[in-house]
């Protein structure tokens, strides 16, 4: 099991890359007042089958060939349920995925969100190629995190570059510190 | 407050020092193991350790990337160094600590880290 939440996020996102992703929105909503604690992943990837959305949270299926186990997708499908939670995947294979998690925000079994900055800046450094969209909400404030505004700005210069990846840590950073001020995270 | 304006600003002062683009032309690859096994073994730290020391040491001919699963899960955080004619160092049981070294001894010196490599490990 990850300690995270949002090294689940970082695993299942990973599957949107691998599947050939040109485009990842991550969002995480917190409501206090509805107790709960929700993740989407959506990707426009490759898609899957019915029959392989079915086999997905099986630990014992994967389409990798250098293990027989693929845990992610089960580890947060548990991660999820051990709160009272729930996990939903949809998809359309040539269209993409949606990997919806909702968490019961109270429980003593909901692990902690983490670094989710991290995470996000992790998944923009390493694919310089692909587009994220990351959006947290806390109550009725969120915060955004376009990439494809980013670029559109930077013009020519590249998103893992050193000092890009360095204002998107400082970003991330602030702007969670607003949107988290005043309230009990 | 970091905002879109601010990003404009750091725009408008590196746009006189764009490099030429380099794709494949990287001196060296630094390939961390991002798969869950590597996640759940403490691979994150590890990668954003090693997009610190390309930042402070202002690398700019090494590349620091993610692969999947390598197929070595005990090993990891499994980070793989390919030198510019193909070679490939395996390191494994990585931790942020460690990173410097491998960065001034290896990236920066050519010279591996024997130690911390696969081969040093008993299985």
């Amino acid at each position: 099991m990850m300690q995270e939440l949002s090294m689940n996020i970082l695993d299942v996102a990973e599957n949107s890359v691998r599947a050939g992703a040109t485009l990842v929105e991550i969002r995480v909503d917190e409501s206090p007042s509805k107790d709960l604690l929700s993740v989407v992943i959506t990707d426009n990837g490759c898609g899957m089958t019915e029959e392989q959305v079915k086999n997905v949270t099986d630990p014992f299926f994967t389409t990798r060939t250098t293990r027989k186990v693929g845990l992610g997708v089960p580890f947060f499908k548990l991660a999820a349920e051990l709160t009272g939670g729930k996990l939903e995947i949809r998809s359309t294979v040539g269209k993409g995925t949606v990997v919806t998690a909702d968490f019961v925000r109270s429980s003593i079994d909901r692990m902690p969100l983490g670094d989710i900055n991290e995470t996000i800046c992790t998944l923009v450094q390493c694919n310089p190629q692909i587009d994220f969209l990351y959006t947290r909400r806390f109550e009725n404030e969120e915060l955004t995190l376009d990439t494809r505004e980013f670029r559109r700005i930077l013009g020519g210069i590249e998103l893992s570059d050193p000092k890009v990846s360095q204002f998107i840590r400082e970003f991330l950073a602030e702007n969670t510190g607003e949107l988290l001020s005043g309230h009990d995270a | 407050m970091k905002s879109l304006a601010e990003l404009q600003a750091l725009r408008d002062e590196m746009k006189d020092k764009i490099g030429v683009r380099r794709d494949g032309e990287y001196r060296m690859r630094i390939v961390v193991g991002m798969a869950t096994c590597g996640i759940a073994a403490g691979a994150r730290p590890v990668l954003a350790a090693c997009v610190r020391e390309v930042e402070t040491r202002k690398l700019t001919d090494v590349i620091v990337a993610q692969t999947g699963c390598i197929g070595i899960c005990q090993f990891e955080p499994v980070v793989e160094i390919f030198d510019a004619d193909g070679t490939k160092t395996t390191y494994v049981h990585m931790t942020p600590e460690k990173v410097p070294k491998i960065f001034a001894q290896h990236v920066v010196n050519g010279s591996p880290v024997a130690e911390y490599t696969i081969g040093a490990s008993a299985n």
